[in-house]
Order: C-alpha cells, then structure tokens, then sequence
C-alpha cells in the first residue's frame, strides 16, 4: 500500500510549526514596533494649527521667555496656553495687517477662543503637573525639546509611561539648575554625573514611583 | 411605585416573638444590623456564605452561552486592533481675554450662602475654569463652621440636573422671557385699578432680606394683593410655639455648647432643619471624650420615629408624636413650669420623665428642652415655657427677633387660599420656587381650585406638578447662579453670589417680583446691593461711614460670605401669664394607629426627588433607597401579621394610600410613620415613580399626625432596595461600646473586647515608610450616621449612581458606608453608626492576589487602585474582609450628558466598566498638599490634607493625618485607650482605626448595663 503521506511532509509540518511560533513572535513585535513608531506616538511630526505659530521665530528670534505666554508654568498643573489677548498685545502694533494673523485679529473681536491643535496631550488618567516639575528643576527643554528650533510645534518625546519612568526612576540624571529651567541648549559646566545628584539634594528630588503620583 | 420584580427578595414571614425570646436569651447576639440576621434567615443565611449578594456577580440577562462566545470571539479579535491606533487630535481653547485672577489648572473658592432642605448653611463652593464642582463648609459661617449636610453636598448634582426646566413654557408651548414681562404687564394693569385685590404671591419659607423688602413694596404698590409663605416641612410651628410662649412674634435657637442636659420632644435637632449642622458640631464636641473621660452631656429624646437624634440619645422613649404635648405637659408641671393639667402617662413613661426632670433640675441654666418642628405649637410653647423656668433663655436658648417677614401659620394662610380661589376672588397667583399641587394638604384640593385662577405663573428649578396647570412657567436659576440674600437659624445675613452663569437663562425669584413691580430690567445683583447698601447707610448697621465706604463692606461680605453684626440680638421676654389657658388639653391617645408625617431623610419634601444622589444614599436607620415606606414597630407588625416589604393601603377619613411597610426597631407601638417627597409624577427622569405619596393622606387639620389610621394588607409586596445586609462582615460585630462607668473602671475595656496580634504574627515583610504615613482615626462618639460623608465622596470622587434595580442586585458604588448596628432588644435597641471605607491595611489581604498589580502599596502607606491595570478579576473584592471594593458591572459613569460632563471633578478619573474602585483616601487632595508643601520647601502641615468626608463631618468624627509624626492629631487618637482597629484580629493591620463609644447612662435609668460582653463577637457566626 502506497503512504498516505509524501516524506517531504515532515519537513512541511516541521516548518509550518516553528513559522507558525516565529509568526505569532513577528506580529507581537509588530505590535509593539508600531506602538513606539513615530506613526502611533505623533513625535517629529508638526501639527497644523489655525495660525502657523513659529516658536522659533518668537523664541529664538525675538527672545520671548517661555513664562511669557505660558503664564501658569509656575503655579498650577496646566502652563497655560496664551490667551488672544496676548498675541494681540504685539499684533495690534507689529503685522497689525498680516492676513496670516486675520484668525487672532477675528477672535479678538469676536471674543471667540482660537482652537489650538494640542501637540503634547497626555491620557485623561494621568495628572501631570508642570509647577512641581518646574521648581525642581527639570527644564523645558528636556521633555518639550529645543522649541526654539521649531517652526512648527511638534513632539520631541513620545510622552509613554515608559519614557516618564525612565525620569521618575533616576531623577537625577535630568535636573539643571534652577535658573536654567526655561533656557534652550543649556549644558551642564561639569558633567551631568557630578551636578545631578548635588542638585536632586538640594532640591530634595526624589525618584516618585508610586502610582498615584500620576493615577488617581 | 415602579413595578419590580427581582428574584431573590421574598423572604418568609419571621416569627417576631422568637426573635424577641433569641435577643433576650444569653446566648443571642449583642448587636445585630437587621431582622433577618437575628432570625437567620435562609436568605441572610445565603447572603454570608456566597459573601455577595446573589445576583450581584454574575451576569443574569439572558444572553445565551453561544452567543456569548461569539460575542466574546470577536470583541477578542477586535481588542488586537485596537492597540495600532493613534490617540485622536483633541483640541486647546484658551479664552480670548482670560478673566482676571483665573489661572487654568487651578480650582478657586468662593464663599456663598445656601438654604437646604430648611437650613441655611454658608458654603465655599470650588470652581474649575468657572464651573463649580464642590461644596465646602465656609468655616467662618456660624451655621457651617466648615462642615455642611448631605443636602448642600447633592445641591451641586441638582445645579447640572439635565431635567431642569430650560425654558419659558406658555400653556406647554414654548416661550420668552420678554412675552412674559408683556403678558404679564396686561395683567398688572387690570390689578393696578382694583388695589391688587386679585394679586396673590406664594413663596416658601423667606429668609431673605431683599425678597422681604420686595414683598413690603409690593403691598404698598397694591394694598389689597396678599403675599403668603408656604412650605410643607418648615420651621412654623416653632415660631408659632414662641408666640404662644412669649405673646410676641420671636425667633429660638440653641446653643449646645452650654447645654449639659438636652431633653428632645420628636426633635431631630441633629440631622434635619435650621441649624443642625451647628447643632451637631456643638452637640458632639462635649462628647468626644478625648481626655478619657465620659461625654459631657446627656441626651434624652423622646421620639415615634428612630431617627439619628435618637440614636444619638443616652435615654430613648419611644412614645407616639401626640404623646408628647403629654410628656412636655408632664415635665412643665414637675419644674413648675405650667399648671396645665397633663394627660395620663404609662409607668415607663412616667419613670423616665421623672429622671429626666431630676437631670434638668440639676442642671439648671445648662440644659435645653427642644421640640421638634413637626410637633404642634402647643409643645413648642411647653418646652418654651420650661426652659424659662428653669434659667435655660440666655443661656442655651437664646430667643432674638424673628428673622422671618411673615412668621403666620402656613397652613391657615394656605387654606385662606384656596377659599379665595374658589371663589373666583384670585385673578393673578404667582407661585415661587413652590410647588403646592403636590405638596399642599390634600383636602385643599389645590390643583382643582388652581384651574379657576384666570392666571397663574409659576417659577421653579423645575416643570413640576404646579407648572404643568400654570400657564406661564419661568425657569429658576439655581441658588449657584443667582444673587440673593439669606438669613441663619442665629439671625446672621449672608450674601449669595452666583458661581456661574444660569445655564438655561433662569431667573430668580427677586427678578420675578421685581417685574410684578413693574421695574422688568432689574438684575438680582443690584437689587440684593441696593437692600444691603441701605442697610449700611441705615442705623441698622451702625456704620458712621459714608457711602464711599459701601464698596469695601460689600467685598467683605462676599469674600467671608456673611455679613458682620448681623447676628440676632438677644430679646428680652417673659412667658405669658395665660399661657395654660391658651394650650389646648393634649389629646389623650384614643384607640387605633396614629399616622405621622415627616419630612423624608435623604429627598426631604420633594426638593432632592429628582437628586440621584440623596435617591440612593441609604436613610440613616433603615439604610432603604429610592423608596419610602411606612415604618411601624415589630410589635404592631406582628399584631397586625404585616412583614417587611408588604404593600398595606393606609386609609384615614376617607383618604387613602398604599406603601410598603418596614419594620423599624426603635419605633413606637401603634403607630406608623410615613415619609414625605415620594410619589412624584413631574420630578424628572430619577424621581418619576419612586415611592408613594403621603401627602395624598396629609390634610390641614392632620398636618403633623393623626389618629385611626386604618392598615389593610394589600397582600402585594414591593421589593425595596436596602443596603443594610450588603456588604455584611460575616456576622461579627464591630463596634465597640462601654458605659462611661466601665470604662473609667478598667480603661483597657474596649482593647479587652478584641484581639490584636503582635507585630510578629504576619508572614509578609514589614514596609518601611520614611516620610509621610498616611492613616485616619473616626470618632464613634460623635458619629450622628448623618450620611453627609457619603455624599461628599461621591461629589469628590465622581462616584457613579446605580439604580434601585442595582442596589438591590448589591452593585451601589458608594466608598463610603455608614453600618448601623442595633444593640440590644429588638423593640427598643440602642442604635450605633460606623463609617467604614477602605481601611488601607498594612498586609492589606487585596494585594497579593491581584494578578495584575492593579492594587499596590504605596510608600507613605497608601493602598493604591491603578485602575488602568485592572483587568475585572474581583479577586482582591473576594479577598477583603470590610467589603469596600466596589466594582463597575456596568458602565454606571454617564459619560454622554453634557451638563453632567461640568459636574465631574477634574482631579479624578471617571472609572468605565470592568474596573475595582474604592476609597483612595482623597490621594488628589494628598497629592495636591504635597507639591503645594514642595514648591514652599516645607513638610506638609498636621491638618493641611482634609479628605472629602472629614471636611464635611459636622461632628468632627473623623480625623486625617501622618502617623510618622507623633504629634499629630490622629496619631495621638491612635493613642487612645478607645482606639481599636476593624478586624484586628485578621492581623490584616488597618491604617484606619476607631475610637469606642462611651455612653454617659443615667444610673437612674440603669446605667452600665450593656457593656459587659467580652471580645465583642456577641453574634453565633463566626467566619
């Protein structure tokens, strides 16, 4: 009686099992590939907004300090986007005819808000708060990026928890001093090894990973 | 009533006379949460040993197993995908001009006035990006002192009610404000010819200044108009009693803080009306017995009902309400007080009247007789009239001008009424805020004679029974939108400022009046100036200060929300010679069952029907949601063979009602008590069809309460949605009591009744804490079972509501519960509360069996929820032996009402379906302390964090803070000799503990009786 089965089965079988495990590997890889992908984290990648606001321009160009705009960085969880009421402070006097600026002039007389597109936008569960950050000395840049390189706003960190905890874990490892908080392109004198724990002391910054810190 | 049928909730009928004969015997249980505990029931029976109620973890619809796989297969196929998505662009809005002082991210308070349910409290209210989101006590307000009730807690749910009235309805159409101000001048021009003799104007109760001196103008404008108030539980009778009492029209109220012996008449003086929520703190803060001693007052009520007042008392009567005019007529005439010939009393009675005097007497000038608001004047007049006589006025009783305009009888006023509609003499009724079609005395026939008024406009939060026979209905704005002014149960004015724009263009009642006045453009905000600005350029204010100076008095008094020197000036009376004469003889209880009305714990008369929140909150002592019932004793039940939940039809002077029954330990034999505000066809969405309606059996002539009531067994029965065995510990009793006595005797009593392992007896590493170790301490002394702690965490922690079919499946949501234990027999027991939260153990028994790390310790002690990891599993809800985890079955959270959307904490995930919730010991608040102390570069001050429920505490019971600094306030309540923790014996190590209760008996009346059980686990079932 013939085989049922043509020798070469075996090694079909054989491959389709171990294709099958590297499949099942491969798409869990892709998975997670897309997850931190430029593609699903937004980062590098400029958002269109109702004005094309150039941070670099403002920041680099004229010198604006950040807490210029981003009133609240101080003192509350939200920086603070700029009210109209503020472009209009410059606007009404320098472009006051710009048809670029036409939407910030019709909300200033309209009273309607302009709607921004938000670039850095952290889940609903998590609690972020900028003062605390800030009064212990991590600076703009190192999460936002060099903004006044920007011309349009974009992402700089993916914002995912893992990135988060890499901070929260080794505090140090990040902290400036804080009068160089809202600077662009600072770089620590000494190396960040030595300044970084000096400061964490002085600042009493300590590694925060308790979930609540950020999950309520 | 809704029709609903769960399976499950029939129960047999219990044998009450063994029940009694178990309690009795040595072997039965101190204390004890319910009937069918002690009966031990098949159902309560199988509540214990399935730990949750049936039903109320698996899935019950009937959604077939295969369909259910399909389903399952492809939510499964689909989840895969879901992980590839980008989060969706949202976007930023910042106003065009940002208001001044406004920073985004940050809440702000402001200080204003509310009236709830009766009592006027003064309030910070917290507002985000101006939405007001939560209600604080304003600490500088006498009747607040930084706590409030449950009502002013849910009245922030009733602001973003979506079933708020939203527009201006003509005759069902809709309509304009400005058609109004036009129909409505037609009118007043046809009034203006005949003096307003046509005019009515009917109000509630009207503590406020401004809308007093509009209604002053308005009488002078149309001479023959006539202006009444109306309310169908308010504060009436007491000022009727004072007239009675004095000759004269005047205000009372107490001051508890001098009061060391406190007799109480049907008054629950703690939890409901004018002026509790100072009472309770004042009350309570002489019995906190911090410095091991025992409390420093006593109370005796006298009471049908068991109320929280009640459970509060050293020495309860039960004694039907229109026994008391006999009690107070009784004390009178022992103190002197009276001549009056009191009725007969029954030996028991008679007894503790008689220590009760001696106890007055001996405190003369320190104690207080008050009478309950749904008494009769003549009681108030009594326990007036022996107050005076014992040296009690100026002391705890302060008597002042009455801070009511128009302080008639409501009732009389109100049948006046609708004589005159009747007869065709009311061309024009304006009712306010008021809604009498469902409220007024049945025998009044309100709605009918309504119809005969040619014009009838009505204002009001919402289109309720009145607005749909009105053909003008004007939107209310809600006392968070709208300017006013109210007065204090101690006569002190405050301001009530908007804390945001009316949502649906409402208008308040000072703009109604004001364009019955003719002036159509007024807003309120000048007209309550203009009141208070005459008032401080008046002699009133004894200001010498020119006008100039108006502008900063005024920024004053909205920023401290109240209005300083306002406070009542003591008056001088004396009781009326023929005050005896005046009195009618009391009623001597004829046969058959007395009926009593009284306002309803969590709805009141109607105002909270449509509150989600006060609809399930549990009432203090029967722990019933969404329903009323007709509460009777266990003595009467058993005569009249009725069981809990049966539908019985009340029927007095051909009047009749059908409600369920429940039997309320505690209550007085032949007698039955119903609840107000039920029963409601046009209260909106949450109230329609919840409970029955008493006031279809209240008439005028038996407003408060009324004998030969019949009760007929329907032979229906309608099942209600009690709390009460939920969440049950397994039968062991925790709470521990001791009379005063006792505990001064062996000061180790209450460490005695339990069990508390070494340090050694744990198997888990020890957690090291360095800097803050969060823990709490919760007086059992000066809980009131109030319930304003649930409510707070609800509003603080975006607590979802579920339903009546829910709570009775044992899904409520609630992280905070108060248990209420009775002690002793079961007709007349002691009554204890217990708040009970997550008590954030050391080893706390939920984490370890998470399998997703959904529920961590965290480094200052906390029991930390994660819930973004929670995948559903339940184990650690299996695993904890307080049962304080609540799971979301079913998407409870609305997330699709815009309105509601405003209401939400900002600082607190609103949690979907499929995760473990619980108490997190407000870590918002903790967290907020902690970077506020940060950025100062300092620690964190005892005190500084208040969690929700400790800061709305009238009583102060419960007390938040570092356990790692010795010299905090709770860690020194650890140190107490009364300090014990739940459970202790699990070793489970509780960062929560309690404080004993220790009673301050009157050895006359058998003093340390109770307190003799050892190891506190009276009950037979011990896991």
């Amino acid at each position: 009686m013939a085989q049922i089965f043509h020798p070469s089965t075996n090694t079909i079988s054989r491959f389709s099992i171990f294709g099958a495990l590297f499949a099942v590997a491969g798409l869990l890889w892709l998975v997670l590939f897309m997850n931190r992908s430029y593609y699903s984290t937004q980062v590098n990648v400029p958002r269109e907004q109702p004005v094309p606001f150039s941070h670099k321009h403002h920041v680099s160009g004229l010198g604006i300090d950040c807490r210029h705009c981003h009133t609240s960085v101080e003192e509350s969880a939200f920086a603070g986007i700029p009210p109209t009421k503020t472009c209009m402070n410059c606007h009404s006097q320098i472009w006051a005819d710009a048809p670029m600026l036409e939407p910030v002039r019709e909300s200033y007389r309209s009273n309607e808000s302009l709607e921004w597109t938000r670039v850095h936008d952290l889940p609903d569960f998590v609690y972020f708060n900028h003062s605390i950050h800030v009064k212990k000395g991590v600076g703009c840049e190192t999460c936002h990026g060099r903004v006044d390189q920007m011309p349009l706003m974009w992402k700089e960190n993916t914002l995912q928890m893992e990135w988060c905890w890499s901070c929260h874990e080794q505090p140090e490892t990040h902290l400036r001093p804080r009068d160089e908080v809202f600077a662009m392109g600072w770089k620590p004198a000494e190396s960040q090894a030595e300044l970084g724990p000096k400061l964490a002391a002085e600042y009493n910054v300590r590694s925060a990973l308790d979930c609540s810190v950020c999950h309520r | 009533m809704s029709s609903i049928t769960t399976a499950g909730t029939k129960s047999e009928k219990l044998d009450l006379a063994a029940l009694r004969a178990r309690l009795a015997s040595e072997r039965g249980p101190r204390f004890w949460r319910s009937l069918d505990e002690i009966a031990e029931t098949d159902d309560f029976v199988k509540l214990l040993e399935n730990e949750f109620r049936e039903g109320s973890t698996e899935w019950v619809e009937t959604l077939g197993r295969r369909r259910f796989l399909q389903l399952m297969g492809a939510s499964l196929a689909l989840a895969g995908l879901q992980g590839c998505t980008r989060q969706p662009p949202e976007k930023i809005v910042p106003a065009a001009r940002t208001p001044e002082y406004a920073i985004p991210g940050k809440p702000r308070y402001f200080a204003t006035t509310l009236r709830c349910a009766g009592n006027v409290q003064g309030v910070l209210v917290e507002s985000h990006e101006g939405r007001p989101t939560k209600i604080e006590g304003n600490p500088e307000h006498p009747a607040s002192l930084g706590a409030t009730d449950a009502f002013a807690q849910a009245s922030i749910l009733t602001l973003y009610d979506p079933d708020r009235s939203q527009v201006v309805v003509r005759a069902g159409e809709i309509s304009r404000w400005t058609s109004f101000l036009g129909d409505l001048k037609r009118h007043l021009e046809a009034q203006r010819l005949k003096d307003g003799a046509g005019l009515r104007l009917l109000t509630g109760t009207c503590v406020s200044p401004t809308l007093a001196g509009q209604a002053k103008q308005l009488i002078a404008e149309f001479p023959l108009a006539k202006w009444l108030s109306y309310e169908p539980a308010g504060h009436w009778s007491a000022h009727r009693g004072a007239a009675l009492a004095f000759g004269e029209e005047a205000h009372v109220y107490y001051d508890f803080a001098q009061a060391d012996v406190v007799l109480s008449l049907d008054a629950d003086f703690l939890t409901q009306g004018a002026g509790s929520v100072r009472y309770t703190r004042d009350f309570t803060a002489k019995r906190r017995a911090e410095d091991h001693k025992g409390p420093a007052n006593r109370l005796y009520a006298a009471e049908a009902m068991p109320s929280s007042t009640g459970a509060m008392a050293e020495h309860r009567l039960r004694a039907k309400a229109s026994e008391m005019q006999s009690i107070a007529a009784h004390v009178a005439a022992r103190v002197g007080a009276s001549a009056a010939q009191p009725g007969e009393l029954s030996a028991d009675a008679a007894r503790w009247v008689e220590v009760a005097v001696a106890d007055l007497e001996a405190h003369r000038g320190r104690s207080a007789v008050i009478a309950g608001d749904s008494q009769p004047p003549a009681v108030h007049a009594l326990a007036l009239a022996i107050n005076a006589r014992l040296g009690n006025i100026g002391g705890p009783v302060i008597v002042i001008e009455p801070i009511e305009p128009v302080p008639g009888d409501p009732v009389g006023a109100l049948r006046e009424l609708a004589e005159e509609m009747e007869s065709g003499a009311v061309d024009l009724l304006v009712m306010l805020g008021v809604n009498p079609v469902y409220d007024a005395p049945a025998d009044l026939e309100f709605a009918r004679r309504l119809e005969k008024v040619p014009t009838r406009v009505h204002l009001g939060l919402y289109e309720n029974e009145t607005a749909r026979l009105c053909q003008w209905h004007i939107p209310e704005a809600h006392a968070l939108e709208a300017w006013s002014d109210v007065r204090a149960h101690d006569g002190t004015a405050s301001i009530v400022q908007p804390l945001i724009e009316p949502l649906y263009d409402g208008k308040s009642a000072h703009e109604v009046v004001a364009a019955v006045l003719g002036d159509t453009g007024a807003s309120g905000y000048d007209l309550v100036r203009a009141q208070w600005q005459a008032w401080y350029e008046g002699p009133a204010s004894g200001s010498k200060q020119d006008s100039g100076d108006f502008e900063r008095f005024w920024r004053r008094s909205l920023h401290d929300g109240l209005i300083a020197g306002t406070v009542g000036k003591p008056k001088k009376v004396s009781i009326s010679a023929g005050l005896a004469d005046a009195l009618d003889a009391p009623t001597t209880a004829s046969g058959g069952i007395e009926v009593a009305f009284r306002p309803d714990p969590t709805v009141w008369d109607g105002e909270y029907s449509n509150n989600g929140w006060m609809q399930e909150l549990p009432k203090p002592l029967t722990k019933i949601t969404w329903d009323n019932v007709a509460l009777i004793s266990p003595a009467t039940a058993e005569r009249l063979g009725l069981a809990n939940e049966d539908v019985v039809e009340l029927s007095l002077n051909g009047r009749s009602i059908e409600g369920p029954i429940w039997i309320a330990p505690g209550h007085a034999d032949d007698a039955v008590t119903v609840t107000l505000g039920y029963g409601r066809t046009r209260a909106g969405r949450v109230g329609n069809g919840a409970g029955f309606d008493a006031y279809a059996l209240r008439t005028s002539d038996n407003f408060l309460h009324a004998a030969g009531v019949e009760i007929r067994a329907t032979g229906r029965r309608h099942p209600l949605a009690t709390t009460q065995e939920h969440h049950s510990m397994e039968g062991r009793h925790l709470v521990r009591s001791a009379s005063v006595e006792a505990f001064e005797a062996d000061p180790k009593i209450f460490e005695h009744m339990g069990h508390r392992p070494g340090p050694e007896m744990t198997l888990y590493p020890g957690h090291k804490y360095e800097g803050y170790a969060w823990g709490m301490a919760i007086d059992l002394n000066s809980c009131t079972g109030c319930n304003a702690c649930m409510v707070a965490c609800t509003a603080e922690n975006n607590t979802p509501v579920v339903g009546k079919e829910q709570v009775l499946a044992g899904r409520e949501m609630h992280w905070i519960r108060v248990d209420r234990y009775y002690e002793g027999s079961l007709d007349d027991p002691e009554m204890h509360h217990q708040p009970v939260m997550c008590q954030h153990c050391e080893d706390a028994p939920c984490e370890p069996v998470c399998p997703v790390g959904a529920t961590v310790h965290s480094s200052e002690g906390l029991n930390e929820m994660v819930y973004n990891r929670c995948v559903g599993t339940r184990y650690c809800s299996n695993n904890c032996p307080y049962k304080v985890r609540r799971f979301n079955f079913l998407h409870y959270s609305d997330y699709e009402t815009e309105s509601l959307k405003m209401l939400r904490n900002p600082d607190v995930t609103v949690r979907t379906r499929g995760v473990m919730e619980k108490c997190t010991y407000c870590v918002q608040r903790i967290n907020a302390a902690r970077i506020d102390s940060e950025k100062d570069g300092r620690e964190i001050r005892d005190g500084e964090i208040v969690t929700a429920c400790q800061s709305v505490c009238p009583a102060q019971a419960i007390v938040f803070g570092n356990i790692n600094d010795p010299e905090s306030r709770v860690s020194r309540l650890k140190k107490d000799a009364r300090s014990y923790g739940l459970l202790e014996e699990l070793n489970t190590r509780p960062r929560t503990s309690y404080l004993a209760k220790v009673t301050n008996r009157n050895p006359e009346l058998g003093g340390a009786d109770h307190s003799d059980t050892g190891h506190g686990e009276g009950g037979s079932r011990h896991g």
